[in-house]
């Protein structure tokens, strides 16, 4: 039976990693770590899980105990934020290129400097070319159940790759929420056991993990990590439909709110969506035609569920709240734009940088936005490609 | 948003502001609502004003942003209590403060002019029933009372439910008892 209970982002991600129960969990136990794992070092603490908790010295060394744990044929968990995920980064890469599907819960927070604890996506952006797999979650609820979701994605047959959940640092990691738990019993009947292809320990069958690949293989090797993440748009789907069969929930690569009808569209990730959502409802009210879209896996990119749900609109908004410095927009910007670019019929795009930093993003901003997209239908024009929503 | 009620939250530090909020959403939850609860975090340590928020609705919530415009704005600490507490507080907003003065006066200090002020002295019934200055729980008992959010029974058995095991039965009846006189003692002006 589930069970609808008040908890925070963090402890939603918690609650998932007791019901995976993993082989292994690594973790550095200081800021910038998150309560994520302070909860379920209480679940180890209390005999809740079998897990084996390794206590490291840094964010390095967490991603690395991860890498170690994971190739031996543990199934591997992790969390990390902001500076902790940058100071895993080489560990990042090695992760997703050994092909080790470990599951990581990220609180996207901002990256120092100046010093800044608050919520933006500069963090995840930044690895967003790693290999890794990236879902972005909207609610405790979407936190709960994309980490569930991510074990059996990230060790999926045809993906074998690692996952990132992440949530809005405060805005959802620390809000408390009513949140469905199901039942232990059927999660772990979902995720099942882990039977890892090609464990180290197994030594009547030995493999190497990590040799020296240079001129030779390296580009053959890294050619299969992008038919991997391409295949995940394929497997993924399976994943959805086994979770909508076990518990009822629909999930997809993306979700719409009032998109069939509507002239404009904001574009936006996490959070944000959902204030996105409460915009909708106010100006539906007054008649006016306007949508949301939801990417909530950036990795793989879902580029033809965008590009159906996008091009027959008149005018896009694309928000990001991560910077690239290209003076060309944000990342999600710069890459549905691109994908939007060979469509026949294709709406006019625009592209807003917010929230940076944890800057509160109001329904007042979100409306501006709308606003704006009502111009530019008028104008035919988008006069600025790259604004600041929430600036001074 | 239709069916949102907004609750803003002022304390300092170590006064259970948190808490307070967190409570009264998981009340409301117990009774079938959607519920938010959520600090504004700063630079956290005791003695500094903070303010959290409860949102309590009958759809789901899919805010996500700060509160500009609460229904409801519940003072802790008496020593907060300036023009900035009543900050987007609409003339239908109620102000409630943990205060040895009157509405009269609060009216005055807070330059709130249409709408509805009630006051307690929380911390008196805190250190009266608990021993200690910790009016968080009382003030809970006098919102209810005010703007009936959740029922009284249903919010002393949330408060039940989550200090029994971690302060025992003797301080969470003396916490549930703040409640219960604060419930009584509200004046509104």
């Amino acid at each position: 039976m589930s069970v609808i209970k008040p908890i925070t982002g963090d402890q939603a991600a918690a609650e998932a990693m007791r019901q995976i129960d993993p082989d292994v969990v690594a973790a550095y136990p200081i800021t910038p770590q998150t309560e994520i794992v302070m909860n379920f070092a209480q679940f180890v603490a209390d005999g809740k899980v079998q897990t084996e908790m390794i206590h490291v010295e840094s964010e390095h060394s967490a991603m690395s105990a991860c890498v170690g744990a994971s190739a031996s044929g543990a199934r591997t968990m992790t969390a990390t934020s902001a500076n902790g995920l940058a100071l895993m980064w080489e560990i990042v890469y090695i992760a997703a290129s050994t092909r080790l599907p470990i599951v990581m819960p990220v609180v996207n927070r901002a990256l120092s400097a100046p010093i800044n604890i608050h919520c933006d996506h500069s963090d995840t952006m930044g690895a967003r070319d790693s290999g890794w797999i990236q879902i972005y979650c909207e609610n405790n609820q979407e936190v709960y159940e994309n980490i569930i979701m991510a074990v059996r994605i990230a060790e999926h047959k045809d993906i074998l790759l690692p996952v990132m959940v992440c949530q809005d640092g405060f805005i959802t990691s620390h809000a408390v929420e009513g949140v469905k738990i199901y039942d232990d019993r059927k999660v772990k009947e979902f995720i099942g056991e882990y039977n890892p292809k090609h464990p180290l320990l197994d030594i009547d069958h030995p493999v190497t993990y990590g040799p020296l690949d240079l001129q030779d293989y390296y580009f053959e090797h890294k050619r299969q990590q992008s038919e991997a993440i391409k295949n995940s748009l394929k497997a993924i789907p399976e994943v959805f439909a086994e979770f909508k069969k076990h518990f009822g929930a629909d999930y997809d690569f993306i979700e719409t709110y009032k998109l069939a009808d509507a002239d404009v569209a904001i574009v936006a990730m996490s959070s944000t969506a959902g204030t996105t959502k409460a915009v909708i409802d106010e100006l539906r009210d007054q008649g006016k035609k306007v949508g949301l879209l939801k990417p909530r896996i950036f990795r793989p990119f879902p580029k033809e569920k965008i590009v159906a749900a996008l091009s027959k609109l008149k005018a896009v908004a694309i928000l990001d709240r991560s910077e690239s410095f290209s003076d060309q927009g944000g990342p999600l910007f710069t890459e549905i734009r691109s994908a939007l670019l060979d469509e026949a019929k294709k709406p006019l795009t625009v592209n807003y940088i917010y929230g940076l930093g944890g800057r509160d993003i109001n329904m007042k901003q979100i409306k501006s936005v709308y606003a704006d997209l009502e111009k530019i239908v008028k104008d035919k024009e988008a006069k600025n490609l790259v604004n600041y929503l929430g600036v001074r | 948003m239709k069916g949102l009620v907004e609750v803003r939250w002022h304390g300092r530090g170590g006064q259970g502001a948190k808490t307070a909020a967190q409570f009264l959403a998981e009340a409301a939850l117990e009774t079938g609502k959607n519920i938010q609860a959520f600090p504004e975090y700063g630079p956290e340590r005791a003695g500094a004003p903070i303010r959290t928020y409860t949102r309590i609705s009958e759809k789901p919530i899919n805010l996500h942003c700060g509160v500009a415009n609460p229904e409801y704005v519940v003072v802790i600490d008496p020593t907060l209590v300036t023009p900035a507490v009543v900050e987007g507080l609409t003339d239908k907003g109620v102000l409630i403060v943990n205060t040895k003065e009157s509405p009269d006066e609060i009216r005055k200090k807070t330059g709130f002019k249409a709408g509805k002020i009630a006051t307690v002295d929380a911390t008196q019934i805190s250190l009266d029933t608990l021993g200690r200055p910790m009016p968080n729980m009382p003030m809970l008992g006098a919102l209810v009372k005010v703007v009936p959010l959740v029922d009284l029974d249903v919010l002393s058995e949330r408060v039940k439910g989550k200090f029994l095991k971690k302060i025992g039965e003797e301080k969470t009846n003396a916490n549930i008892q703040g409640i219960k006189r604060a419930y009584e003692e509200v004046k509104v002006g």
